[in-house]
């Protein structure tokens, strides 16, 4: 069935995919989101041992999320992968370091003779949460704001500063990304323990965290999706890469279907607060959730369909990365989208795990049954 | 094209994917095999609806738990080290290395990783059969996990299925079941995979037989015994039969590496297989350090021959033969090979200035002939061997090639033996006798490890200076990255790694000495 689809067709199949991932990813962080909220809504030590086991049978899923997302990357479209993890060093080394942290934290927080101590493992939890969302959140925006390397006849990435990658940070509209991502995995964890934990004052604090979280998030979140839809953005043709006016405000005019992505999106994730907020609902982390997948995904389509260079150089725009000179070849492309065909699978058997796991709400009374493996 | 060379900056990212990968290669080898151990044990409880099979199962599993957490965690660095560390890597081959890590993801993760919850926190939350099949699916999804990675681990050895395209300058794929069928990658797959079962194996006997001598959990601790003995012994053959299949593997598509694990300078019909050696520190040669004589060794006449091409007069070629070159037995000398992979280069660099003049004509010309299946055959597949200075970089490093094989198929035939007894003393009832046993059971697991490790350094230590065989030395795939840069990453890793490896072994241990409870350990 992909035998008949030219080489574009399959890298745009490709970005899509990409985007879908990374929006499943961001949707998962309310993990992280979470994860930083320990002690802000687990008062007592059985309250947070509710949270972190609530998140505890979460976390491997946007772990792999994360690794699957950076193994298609790799596999759809290596110049990416080679110019951007080798050339910002130091902006993935550091999420790397806090998402190695986090891996252990659960299974090692309450055992007895964990060495470091449960305050450790808990701290790593906050660090994860926090460094490994906004961190993430700000490498993307460089998807929008360009990068500072430059590329050689080999292909080889040559960064041009030598804070390899760190300097994302000194552009706002990048760290505003950042942020955004940060609150709203805050939003999503709150919501998230609304709906899964069996515990009046979580319930009542969680709450208050959606809202307190809401408002940061909104008005980073806005400027963010303002300021971009007015910047100039990388656009590409047969001559080359330049710069267009309204770049990515074009792409939603000349995507519709995007267009409606990203608005169902953002009031998906409105509502899913707006339930939670007004109408004491539990399930406000679907409508959010929803919502998040939705808006990450059509962020990402207009960052590399239509003409967009998705990953630019600000240093040398020629070599600015396209889902066309940044993939897989023609025939890479094709096997990898028969691997594709799988995902549906996964998917319906993660859903179906995550009812059967999730069908009765958390509670104390479980925490002190030996067979539900408690962190 | 070929920029000023860092040894500096080369020898730290080497170092920091081993110290990754080493880390890694502690825990992964238990969780394939305990994921095993614990499906069989959990049939049986099943089966037989006996409660002391679920005593038992929920033990192992707690053991699991806290090494595959850590497994993960060391995991996810491997997986983005290829681009952060080896970013020319990435793009040269990124085109064929890429997928496996991919469909590993979407397919070997995310089975691991969901039944794994089931498997933890399922237990009253799904029917019994369920949460057996979570148990087998998070083996399987491990093994499952380790076919992909090794696949593209074996790629690199043998690099088959692809062609080189000078317009993108990197390989691309061209046949995607070469790449997963060859040869190579299933030798691996079964000789990596087994290697874990053993591990486990040994793993289970050595803490069972601690409580064998602390006369505590008997019967846990026979019936522990008894299933990973049996589990021990038929994976343990398979271990040595698959490990024969990649030796003849080897020996075909890396000579130099099989030369060099079994310290063979002098390549010669009938050749012998050294059973045991020790190297002197004398230089055979001034001009490189790597080649030492032997102080002492026991050689197995023909063997080597007959192990490498299933002849027993066949000519094994030797280091030397490998360097200098054998006009007798056809081996081109490395020289002659640097030179090759030289003008592989010129042409490739020839057809870039073509096409950056725009001179179209010219440009066409040249790649028709870097594409002619001669020059592909004769020039090209030596590429790599053009960035290289000296002929003496193509040695790697035989003194820990020769000792790290050795000790490996030593300790892997120990490990037959020692598994036999087990089984046997657990049958005849007497294993609460045998205190010197129990004992060294303990010690084995440690031996486990060291076997397991000594194992990649043998295939990894033993292919440099390549990163893709005959392709791409380390030298080229290196990302260009202040060589400070990588001394603190690698300071970085091996502090946290050594931090959370105490803290997993103290949580181990304590979790064994708590021991197995009825309702099932701690979790």
């Amino acid at each position: 069935m992909f035998e008949n689809l030219s080489y574009l067709a399959l890298q745009q199949y490709w970005w899509v995919i990409i985007s879908l991932l990374g929006a499943l990813f961001v949707f998962l962080t309310f993990v992280q989101g979470g994860q930083t909220l320990l002690y802000t809504i687990g008062k007592t030590p059985n309250e947070r041992t509710m949270l972190v086991n609530t998140l505890g049978r979460k976390w491997e899923f946007t772990f792999t999320t994360l690794v699957t997302f950076g193994g298609a990357f790799f596999a759809s479209f290596p110049l990416f992968y080679a110019t951007s993890f080798g050339g910002a060093y130091w902006v993935w080394i550091a999420i790397l370091f806090f998402f190695v942290i986090q891996a252990v934290s659960y299974e090692f927080r309450t055992k007895p003779g964990n060495f470091l101590g449960r305050k450790t493992y808990e701290a790593f939890l906050f660090l994860n949460g926090a460094f490994g969302t906004i961190l993430i959140g700000t490498a993307v925006g460089t998807f929008f704001n360009g990068a500072e390397f430059s590329l050689n006849d080999m292909n080889n990435v040559h960064w041009e500063t030598p804070y390899r990658g760190l300097e994302a940070v000194l552009t706002f509209h990048n760290v505003a990304l950042g942020l955004s991502v940060f609150f709203l995995a805050r939003v999503l964890g709150a919501l998230y323990f609304m709906n899964s934990v069996d515990s009046a004052m979580v319930l009542e604090r969680s709450k208050r965290q959606v809202l307190l979280n809401a408002i940061p998030f909104l008005v980073v979140f806005l400027y963010f999706l303002i300021y971009l839809l007015l910047k100039d953005g990388f656009a590409y043709n047969a001559e080359g890469v330049y710069i267009e006016k309204y770049k990515y405000l074009n792409n939603l005019l000349e995507l519709p279907v995007v267009a409606v992505l990203l608005l169902l999106g953002v009031v998906g994730v409105l509502y899913g607060i707006a339930v939670a907020l007004l109408k004491k609902s539990t399930s406000g982390i679907w409508f959010a959730g929803g919502g998040t997948v939705l808006t990450v995904f059509a962020l990402f389509l207009i960052a590399g369909l239509n003409g967009t260079a998705f990953y630019p150089s600000a240093f040398e725009l020629q070599d600015s990365l396209t889902i066309e000179n940044a993939s897989s070849s023609h025939f890479t492309l094709k096997v990898m989208s028969y691997a594709s065909l799988g995902v549906p699978v996964v998917i319906a058997y993660i859903w179906w795990v995550w009812k059967a796991m999730n069908s009765k709400k958390i509670d104390e009374a479980e925490m002190q049954d030996e067979d539900s493996h408690a962190y | 094209m070929l920029e000023t060379i860092d040894l500096s900056l080369v020898n730290w990212s080497r170092a920091q994917f081993a110290l990754t990968a080493m880390y890694h290669w502690v825990f992964v080898p238990l969780t394939l095999g305990l994921a095993v151990i614990i499906a069989i044990m959990e049939t049986l409880y099943v089966k037989t609806g006996d409660v002391e099979w679920k005593k038992i199962t929920k033990f192992w599993m707690t053991l699991f738990g806290i090494n595959f957490a850590i497994g993960v965690a060391t995991g996810i660095i491997l997986e983005f080290e290829f681009g952060t560390n080896w970013s020319n890597y990435s793009w040269f081959v990124g085109d064929i290395f890429g997928a496996p890590l991919a469909i590993e993801g979407i397919f070997a993760f995310f089975m691991e990783s969901t039944f794994i919850a089931v498997m933890f926190f399922g237990w009253n939350k799904v029917s019994k059969k369920v949460h057996l099949t979570a148990t087998w699916l998070t083996a399987f999804g491990a093994s499952l996990s380790a076919l992909w990675i090794l696949v593209a681990n074996a790629w690199m050895q043998n690099p088959v299925g692809m062609h080189f395209n000078p317009e993108t300058v990197r390989n691309e794929m061209i046949n995607f079941w070469e790449v997963l069928f060859s040869p190579t990658a299933i030798y691996k797959f079964l000789h990596t995979i087994t290697s874990g079962f053993v591990l486990a194996g040994v793993f289970v006997i050595g803490i069972s037989s601690w409580f064998l001598l602390k006369k505590r959990e008997v019967v846990f601790a026979r019936k522990s015994i008894v299933v990973a003995a049996v589990f021990g012994i038929v994976s343990s053959i398979y271990l040595a039969f698959t490990g024969d299949s990649s030796a003849r593997d080897i020996a075909q598509n890396q000579p130099m590496k099989f030369a060099a694990f079994e310290g063979l300078y002098n390549g010669s019909e009938g050749a012998g297989l050294i059973a045991m050696g020790f190297m002197s520190t004398t230089e055979t040669d001034p001009s490189n350090e790597n080649l030492l004589d032997f102080n002492m060794k026991i050689e197995i006449p023909n063997i080597l021959s007959y192990m490498a091409y299933m002849d027993w007069n066949a000519f094994v070629p030797g280091i030397n033969d490998l360097i200098d070159g054998n006009e007798k037995y056809g081996y081109m000398s490395a020289d002659e090979k640097i030179e090759r992979g030289k003008v592989a280069m010129a042409k490739l660099k020839a057809f870039k200035e073509a096409k950056d003049q725009d001179n179209e004509q010219l440009a066409e010309r040249l790649k028709t002939e870097f594409m002619d299946p001669d020059f592909q055959q004769n020039y090209f597949s030596y590429f790599g061997y053009g960035y290289l200075t000296d002929k003496n970089m193509l040695i790697p490093n035989v003194p820990l090639s020769f000792y790290s094989f050795h000790v490996m198929v030593g300790l892997g035939f120990y490990f037959i033996v020692f598994f036999c007894f087990a089984l046997f003393y657990a049958l005849k009832g007497r294993l609460e006798q045998k205190r010197k046993f129990l004992r060294l059971a303990i010690w084995s697991i440690p031996m486990a490890y060291l076997a397991s490790q000594a194992g990649w350094i043998v295939a990894e230590v033993g292919r440099q200076p390549w990163v893709i065989q005959d392709l791409m030395p380390t030298v080229a795939a290196v990302t260009k990255i202040s060589s400070s840069a990588v001394q603190t990453t690698f300071w970085l890793f091996a502090i946290i790694f050594t931090l959370l490896l105490i803290a997993e072994l103290k949580i181990m241990f304590r979790q064994i000495k708590i021991g197995p409870k009825m309702d099932g350990g701690q979790h």
